[in-house]
């Protein structure tokens, strides 16, 4: 029993970070009604931005290697870079092409995920980094002595950021005038429009918010696995997260990260051993299909009201 | 005593006009071939015709939201007090004061209805006690939207939404509202009351509207002036009072005449022949 709740935490906790890269996707969707391939580079982009500067900055400022203002001062200036790459997204690419079909808009995000993540090798190298947040990845003891259970610090930390920020995204969009904004033009874009809402503006923003999810996302994912080219592929790791919790629904990104991270987590253990093991890798897509032909908007994707 | 000259002077003089305006959609389809039209500072003006002759692309013409359709206004300007409006953003015109409620209502079904209205709020700078007021003066005049204020708009009635989307412009402060066919798919006693509403809204918050409507006769009920368009031309123009009143609008857009049912082959059409090479 102490091994599965082991498997069950551990799955649970690395789910958080699936969730994080699906809230990155479930943002701009809701807004724009984009579903932006490009997550992935950006996650990739931002990581790489972010070590970039860590490196860069000692030799510019002459500020102490490794410490703490280089840090913020690399966090500030990657999510400078986000929203930079947000608005030239919105000016030459969702400009140009608004009003035209669902699918042109998602191939225009697949040539961006390949500009992205060739300007990032551009300008930061193709190298394999490390990057340390100060964050211990050892199991906590507290809870070895008291229930002989084997968890990781670091992930308890990741998905303490994942809950803040979350929690965070909740309150702005529930409660602020933008965050109402974005969900008036996540609803009817044209009405948005017809009562003055700059649907531009609020692109801009939701990218840009977007940006700072896949930083966060990218941070937390670097630090466990390097920052690498692989980041991209977090992408596709989102996309079963979406199709369980629904493409429009931000604790939806979050509950159905949990489901994935745990159910593959658990699958590998306990299933895999009959199959030969390594399912870990396409369970989630089995599960993501079974749910499609089940409950196609997703545990809490928005039902399309209709008025009869 | 020059004062009220001036005043006398500045209310007489045209408040929204619309000249000559042409619009094609898409480059090629030819909707509006020349509408010129005005409406005087605090007063309903209507804008009459049957399906397709032209009137939500008047209105949108206006409201500039004809461009996320892929119209263009091609000839002719628009004024709004003195000032061309014809480049601005939609968003640009709300702040100006005019703002336009689409046909079909087009609330935010996920939306409270009260999210809904302070959404309506969004380009006012005023702060917070400002858009408290219009909130509450909104709920006032539309009683029913404080019963359903905390309920999704997507799940309350036709009325509800109709109510909702004109409460939704009112919070931005808006001096001319083009209301795009308001009585669309609702019960009579809705349509009064939502005319009813709004003629007050008029009288007592000296709201210009500008108003589309198939519904001519409720319309011409409650405007003082009237448009009557036809394949993108307008064929007549009146005291609404006239309007209501003459044989032809009668013929025209209500069946009624004087001798009763007609053959189709004597109805009478303003229809102008078509012309080659004009």
């Amino acid at each position: 029993m102490q091994f599965f709740f082991e498997v069950l935490i551990g799955g649970l906790l690395s789910g958080v970070l699936y969730a994080l890269v699906a809230l990155g996707f479930v943002l701009i969707y809701k807004a724009s009604g984009v579903f932006n391939f490009a997550q992935g580079a950006m996650v990739f982009f931002a990581a790489l931005t972010f070590v970039g500067f860590l490196e860069v900055l000692p030799g510019w400022t002459g500020l102490e290697e490794g410490g703490r203002a280089v840090f913020w001062l690399s966090f500030v200036l990657s999510l400078a870079a986000m929203v930079v790459l947000a608005i030239v997204t919105e000016k030459f690419v969702l400009r140009p092409l608004v009003n035209q079909p669902a699918i042109t808009l998602f191939m225009a995000t697949i040539g961006l995920t390949f500009l992205v993540e060739g300007i990032a090798q551009g300008i930061w190298g193709a190298n394999v980094r490390g990057l340390n947040l100060g964050i211990q990845d050892e199991p906590i003891e507290y809870m070895m002595e008291n229930f002989n259970i084997l968890i990781s610090s670091f992930d308890v930390f990741a998905a303490a950021v994942a809950a803040i920020l979350v929690a965070a995204l909740a309150l702005f969009f529930q409660y602020t005038r933008i965050g109402r904004a974005l969900r008036a033009v996540a609803d009817d874009h044209q009405a948005a429009l017809s009562i003055g809402i700059p649907l531009r503006h609020i692109w801009v923003i939701v990218w840009a918010v977007a940006g700072f999810v896949a930083l966060v996302a990218g941070m937390i994912w670097g630090a466990r696995n390097g920052v690498q080219f692989a980041l991209t592929f977090t992408a596709l790791k989102a996309l079963p997260v979406l199709i369980l919790g629904g493409f429009t629904s931000v604790p939806g990104a979050i509950v159905g990260g949990l489901i994935i991270g745990a159910s593959e987590k658990l699958a590998e253990v306990y299933v895999g051993p009959f199959v030969g093991g390594g399912i870990e890798s396409w369970f989630p897509y089995i599960l993501a299909l079974a749910f499609l032909l089940v409950r196609p908007e997703g545990l809490f994707g928005e039902k399309h009201i209709d008025r009869v | 005593m020059t004062m009220q000259n001036t005043a006398a002077a500045t209310e007489a003089a045209p408040y929204l006009s619309v000249n000559n305006v042409e619009v094609i959609y898409d480059h090629v389809i030819l909707v509006l071939k020349g509408v010129s039209l005005e409406v005087p500072k605090g007063k309903i003006v209507a804008l009459l015709g049957a399906n397709g002759a032209g009137k939500s692309t008047t209105l949108k013409s206006i409201s500039n939201l004809l461009r996320a359709e892929r119209g263009d206004v091609t000839k002719g300007n628009i004024e709004f007090k003195g000032a061309r409006i014809d480049q601005m953003t939609p968003a640009d015109l709300v702040k100006r004061g005019v703002i336009q409620v689409m046909e079909g209502r087009h609330c935010f079904g996920h939306l409270t209805i009260e999210e809904n209205l302070l959404a309506g709020a969004y380009t006012r700078g005023d702060g917070s006690a400002g858009i408290k007021r219009s909130l509450e003066m909104v709920y006032d005049y539309f009683p029913r939207l404080r019963e359903r204020r905390s309920s999704q708009a997507g799940y309350t009635s036709g009325g509800e939404q109709q109510m909702c989307a004109i409460g939704r412009a009112i919070m931005a402060n808006p001096e001319m509202v083009l209301l795009d066919e308001p009585s669309m798919g609702l019960a009579p006693q809705i349509v009064e009351e939502i005319f009813e509403i709004v003629k007050d809204l008029n009288r007592k918050e000296h709201v210009s509207f500008l108003l589309a409507e198939q519904n001519t006769m409720v319309a011409l009920r409650y405007a003082d002036f009237g448009y009557i368009l036809e394949n993108g031309r307008i064929v007549m123009e009146g005291e609404a009072q006239y309007l209501a009143t003459n044989e032809d609008v009668k013929e025209f857009y209500l069946g009624l005449s004087g001798e009763g049912r007609k053959s189709f082959r004597d109805v009478k059409h303003y229809r102008r022949r078509k012309r080659w090479l004009s």
